[in-house]
């Protein structure tokens, strides 16, 4: 077990390294949710939503850091991988006495560290230009906390499990690209969940987004908020629960769908 | 036996879909023995090196690799070969030295990284990126890598191309430096001068089929059975192939009063002997095709 952490750390290193120095792959990662915050923000950034005096661009932080959970870990590593598989990257890996699960957690570790970059930078641009409120007590970040990690571990899984579909690394980004969108949409992203219509909604609940975009609602938004959401409260509780599902769902799905290479190269 | 053997494959079949890669294919390899693959583009040596190595899935036959069948290959097992692979892009953004010590972290019984990097020759490039390395420069890295575990049994997938020539000959005695430390080598390679130099046996394959599998020395003996010998006769260029070439040139100073024009026996190379084997492979299989074509679809149909 302690050798399994120590290779896991070793490839987090690893994978960061390469991260960093690929200056272009790195600010990208690290900018992409601003410039989204830029534009909506900029455009609708200051309307109120209701009675509740919350401005749109509060309303639109939770949803690009829930956003930045997926981009992060599913985006990232269902667009990568593919390519990492035609460079030889996994091929030699796999040639070595390399554990799947080390590898895994070094994936892990590389989406944890730049979704803390990407969040901070984002909240950081938010505070400084649109007037966004962060909260405050050791209970709301708290949550923040273990809502991220379950959405990350699990977003991370579900990103392994998926890089095999794609079948080669020019078409990964065309076949990953639009579901990251379509979740966005109908998770309540860029519209208010409320607003969507009733099939979107229930569509949307069968996936992680719409739960942690929820949750960072339930972090970001004032508790009065709540009355926006479609049952008059966060839920907690449930996206708690669904998120755990996903957890499960996704570490079965790593385990028996990843493969370190193409299926028609056996 | 088991001990004896490092590689041992009977009877190896495997197809893509209507392409029959092998066709049954044996191959031994004693430990510390070093045996060339030897073939055209597109005979089977990758795909024969990569189902030893376990990347691949074999149709039919048996095979073992230090004892253990390499589709069941767990990680203690692959931690005892060393895996040179036909190419690579990875690695892009780390340094050499970063690259060997990352693999020598996940090897339970690694060589010492420096030594490993001055050995393959890439001890001024310690600190390059791998991005900025010459093709040549990135094999090296790559066998570097394949032998940082200290392997008792070493892949070689075409290692050499892209060297130039001295590049080539440091690579040579490099491997001679394993086999030395009694490594066990299996090489792919489609160059004879490096086969004939490095390998204890020969296993010329072409079309999915072992054609030879000899010393280097005895394929040689082989080549100098027969000889060409050309002259000119009435202005016409004359050449005959004969077991005898003594007895012909008898013949020939009888026949001319003066010097025989343009007289000369040729003895085939090696090249010539692998050429002509190969050659009739590929014809055999051509004439064969239409009836391969047949027993695939009733197998894809399986």
């Amino acid at each position: 077990m302690r050798w399994l952490l120590r290779l896991g750390w070793l490839r987090t290193v690893v994978e960061l390294k390469q991260l960093v120095r690929h200056r272009e792959m790195a600010f990208w990662t690290l900018m992409f949710p601003v410039v989204l915050m830029v534009i909506f923000g900029s455009v609708f950034g200051q309307q109120k939503l209701g009675p509740t005096g919350v401005t749109f661009a509060q309303y639109f932080t939770a949803g690009m850091i829930a956003s930045g959970v997926l981009y992060t870990s599913f985006q990232n590593l269902a667009i990568g991988m593919p390519q990492e598989r035609e460079e030889g990257t996994l091929k030699r890996l796999q040639g070595a006495p390399m554990p799947k699960a080390a590898y895994f957690l070094g994936k892990i570790g590389l989406v944890f560290v730049t979704y803390v970059g990407q969040t901070a930078v984002l909240i950081a641009v938010g505070v400084a230009f649109y007037g966004i409120n962060i909260p405050t007590g050791f209970d709301t970040w708290w949550r923040f906390t273990w809502i991220s990690v379950l959405g990350l571990v699990s977003c991370t899984l579900l990103g392994i499990a998926f890089s095999t579909v794609p079948s080669s690394g020019r078409t990964a980004s065309t076949v990953v690209s639009p579901i990251v969108l379509v979740l966005q949409f109908t998770s309540g992203v860029y519209f208010m969940f409320r607003d969507l219509p009733h099939w979107m909604q229930q569509f949307a609940a069968l996936f992680p987004l719409k739960w942690l975009t929820q949750g960072m609602r339930s972090v970001f938004m004032p508790s009065q908020a709540a009355s926006l959401e479609t049952t008059g409260s966060f839920e907690v509780g449930r996206t708690a629960a669904v998120l755990l599902l996903w957890l499960v769902i996704s570490m079965v799905m790593a385990s028996t769908l990843f493969r370190w290479q193409r299926r028609s190269e056996r | 036996m088991i001990d004896e053997l490092a590689v041992r494959a009977r009877g190896v079949i495997k197809s893509y879909g209507a392409v029959h890669a092998l066709r049954g294919v044996d191959l031994d390899i004693r430990r510390g023995e070093c045996v060339a693959l030897l073939g055209p583009n597109g005979a089977g040596k990758t795909t024969m090196t990569e189902i030893l190595e376990g990347f691949r899935i074999r149709n039919q036959g048996e095979v073992t690799v230090l004892g253990v069948d390499p589709e069941h290959g767990n990680l203690q097992w692959k931690a005892r070969l060393g895996m040179v692979l036909q190419s690579s892009a990875d690695l892009k953004e780390l340094s050499v030295a970063e690259a060997v010590r990352h693999f020598a972290q996940i090897y339970p019984h690694p060589a010492n990284v420096d030594e490993v990097i001055e050995v393959v020759g890439l001890h001024e490039k310690r600190n390059t990126y791998v991005r900025k390395l010459s093709g040549g420069q990135r094999r090296r890295l790559d066998v570097a890598l394949g032998i940082i575990g200290q392997p008792e049994l070493l892949f070689l997938d075409e290692p050499t191309t892209g060297f130039d020539p001295e590049a080539r000959r440091q690579f040579w005695t490099l491997i001679e430096g394993l086999k030395a430390k009694g490594v066990t080598i299996l090489l792919t390679t489609h160059y004879l001068d490096e086969a004939d130099r490095l390998a204890d046996r020969v296993a010329i394959i072409a079309a999915g089929v072992v054609l030879a599998d000899r010393t280097p020395s005895s394929l040689r003996a082989d080549a100098m059975r027969t000889a060409t010998v050309n002259w000119v006769e009435g202005g016409v260029a004359r050449s005959e192939q004969t077991e005898h070439p003594t007895a012909l040139m008898r013949e020939l100073m009888a026949r001319f009063e003066d010097e025989v024009p343009e007289l000369s026996v040729v003895r085939p190379s090696l090249e010539d002997v692998y050429l002509h084997l190969t050659g009739e492979a590929s014809e055999r299989e051509r004439d064969a095709a239409p009836a391969d074509g047949a027993v695939t679809s009733a197998e894809v149909a399986s």
